[in-house]
């Protein structure tokens, strides 16, 4: 056996690229539900973001408008959700569900057309210097682009949200919203960028599924990433920096079992199978009930449409 | 008071739309009573487009609907879950007046029996396993030999491995897969002995992302062919092609999506057998029997080769085809071992159906894991 790279390298390279997806989406649904609104349709706005990047990509043979497109297109969707939920005051579960379904129908429809479309892929770009560090530079530093722009979102959304005035603003939304617009803050205008913010991320998830993954659009090609990204939300009590150790850990458990079987192990794949779900279950809720003793919990507002009183 | 007036309009408006649904209706139902087309129900357990098992199913319908148009009306539920969901759908479709369902995934079998129980005059298609004797009105086809044409294909990449070592990606560990990746092993091993089949299980038929990470993790261990049996090869394929390795496709010819590391691949023409199969039902001579047909029978096919592939390896895989259609060579032959030494297959022992629906063992050459049942 004569391997390329080493066996948990590859492993590891494997885990990032695995996370980064699932990555994408549950940072921007901690933006959004720490401002008091859920958006349960992560699964469809990957969807839409995928499609629409394969459509660009297609057309215009250029991954950086694809990106764009997509990146639009959550912010559109977003949008959309806000005016249902921030607006018309719908029942945020109930809109997030439903959304996903109208946009599996329709991106299903409108796919069609672009399944075994040739487009513009991303491939691996190794960053100079960092590249060239043996093990971690392969692993880290010897990826996509979108990878190295995850690197930069999390610490990002962390930022926002817990060291800037908008992040104070957008916690006091998410906590107390009838406080917070005593205290002057536009309630809904932080909703609303919240919700479109975490919606564009999700989208951007979808397209790094059609761009690097699939290479192409293929139908559900989110297969339930969408909802891991909630739970992990959940679960990751709404930091994103715990979203990216459970996105990680999800990934791992992915990469690491694919790999084990192409060793050849002997493990059942049945086991293997469950590996991502439950290390990621497992984590989450250690990490859960540890937060509980420093009494962290969801945003109070989470899911409570707020209406200004007039 | 004012609005008694408005709502009484608003009851004869409802009451006159109640009695022009009727009618038409009426007049539909009559209309049906005149020609009588037989309705014919298809159920996918992925979409009709999806490049694959189920887009050839779809083809087949389709084919079925133009060749008997005026005496076949056709319906199709695609994306159906492998559990009750199935149910809820025969169901739904039998009520909707369809006599005959072809269901054509491995776990819809199950489903079938139970829903054609409670609907006697409803036949039931079966497509990959073998129904259990004694049930009336479900029956089943296949095309087990489909595995001749992956021992071709077998041939044909051990005749284009650099490495000697052929990478495999399968959704779930089931019989049909398991014979087409030891027929595809023997094929392999039989020009080109130090050839090796890796395989790696996704546990899903549809997940382009575990497809593609597991496609990586092959090519990373050395792999430079690659070949899936999953609902659609076309993410397996893509990434292959994308790291300059070769690959082949089963269930649908892919070859114009992949045009430079395509070698081969196997596809469905169910078509014919769908026409067949409504016609004996039309003039009453079908029977609950277990079809199944052969590569001389035409509903499955051998996929284009593709430009990469010499004529020389071209030609030997296809002479391989002609001795087993003439029956001068046997992909599974006696004595057969499995990779852990056991005989699988002693001399006079037939090779049918059940045979191969009992097919849990890889044979030697094989890597990677088979779950026991």
């Amino acid at each position: 056996m004569t391997d390329s790279v080493p066996f948990f390298v590859a492993v590891a390279s494997g885990m990032i690229r695995c996370a980064t997806p699932v990555l994408l989406a549950s940072v921007g649904e901690c933006l959004t539900q720490r401002s008091g609104v859920m958006n349960l349709g992560l699964e469809g706005i990957m969807l839409a973001g995928a499609l629409v990047a394969v459509v660009v990509s297609y057309f215009t043979q250029n991954v950086l408008l694809a990106i764009l497109a997509a990146l639009l297109v959550g912010l559109v969707i977003g949008f959309v959700h806000g005016v249902i939920c921030i607006r018309l005051q719908a029942n945020q579960v109930a809109a997030g569900i439903a959304m996903t379904i109208l946009l599996g129908g329709i991106t299903a429809f409108f796919g069609v057309n672009f399944v075994g479309k040739s487009i513009a892929t991303i491939s691996a770009v190794k960053i100079p210097v960092l590249g060239d560090i043996p093990i971690v530079g392969t692993i880290f530093f010897n990826q996509d682009p979108l990878v190295y722009l995850c690197y930069f979102i999390v610490p990002v959304v962390y930022w926002l949200i817990n060291r800037t005035s908008f992040g104070l603003s957008l916690r006091a939304v998410g906590e107390d919203p009838r406080a917070a617009a005593a205290a002057g803050i536009d309630v809904q205008r932080v909703r609303y960028l919240c919700t479109m913010l975490g919606a564009s991320l999700a989208a951007l998830g979808g397209a790094y599924l059609a761009l690097v993954y699939a290479q192409g659009w293929v139908e559900n090609i989110t297969a339930g990433r969408g909802w891991i990204a909630v739970g992990l939300v959940m679960f990751a009590a709404w930091n994103p920096w715990k979203a990216l150790i459970g996105a990680y850990l999800f990934g791992l458990a992915i990469s690491l079992q694919l790999r084990l079987q192409a060793a050849g192990s002997d493990v059942s794949p049945y086991l293997l199978g469950m590996l991502p779900y439950f290390l990621v279950i497992t984590a989450m809720a250690l990490s859960s009930i540890m937060a509980r003793r420093k009494s962290q919990s969801h945003p109070a507002a989470l899911g409570i449409p707020y209406a200004e009183q007039t | 008071m004012q609005n008694k007036p408005r709502i009484m309009a608003a009851r004869f408006f409802l009451r006159a739309l109640l009695v022009a649904i009727y009618w038409v209706a009426f007049c539909s139902a009559v209309h049906a009573a005149d020609n009588k087309p037989l309705k014919v129900g298809f159920i996918y357990t992925g979409s009709a487009t999806d490049w694959g098992w189920n887009n050839a199913h779809d083809l087949g319908r389709q084919y079925l609907e133009s060749t008997k148009r005026g005496s076949v009306i056709t319906t199709r539920a695609e994306n159906i879950p492998e559990n009750s969901d199935c149910e809820r759908v025969m169901e739904k479709m039998v009520a909707q007046g369809n006599k005959v369902i072809f269901a054509t995934s491995y776990g819809f079998l199950e489903p079938a029996l139970r829903v054609a129980k409670r609907h006697p005059d409803v036949r039931f298609m079966h497509c990959g396993r073998l129904v259990p004797a004694g049930s009336k009105n479900v029956g089943s086809y296949f095309c087990s030999d489909y595995y001749e044409y992956l021992y071709a294909a077998g041939i044909t990449a051990a005749k284009m491995t650099k490495s000697n070592k052929i990478g495999y990606v399968g959704g779930h560990p089931i019989p049909a897969l398991v014979w087409c990746i030891n027929a595809f092993t023997l094929g392999a091993r039989s020009v080109n002995p130090k050839a090796t089949v890796h395989v790696v299980w996704t546990n899903s038929w549809e997940d382009p992302a575990l497809e593609a990470e597991a496609a990586r993790g092959l090519i990373e261990r050395g792999c430079d062919v690659l070949l899936s049996t999953l609902n659609t090869s076309l993410t397996v394929c893509k990434v292959a092609e994308k790291a300059k390795v070769y690959s082949i496709g089963t269930n649908f010819d892919l070859h114009t999506l992949v045009p430079s590391g395509w070698l081969t691949g196997q596809s469905w023409n169910w078509g014919p057998l769908y026409v067949k199969v409504v016609e004996s039902i039309q003039n009453n001579t079908w029977k609950p029997d277990n079809l199944r047909y052969g590569l001389a029978d035409g509903y499955v096919v051998l996929a284009p080769f593709g430009k990469a592939v010499p004529k020389a390896v071209q030609a030997q895989a296809l002479d391989a085809i002609e001795k087993l259609k003439q029956h001068k060579r046997a992909v599974f032959a006696p004595p057969l071992k499995d990779r852990d030494g056991a005989v699988r297959l002693v001399k006079g022992e037939p090779i049918d159906t059940a045979w191969l629906e009992k097919m849990n063992w890889f044979v030697p050459g094989v890597e990677g894991n088979l779950p026991k049942k």
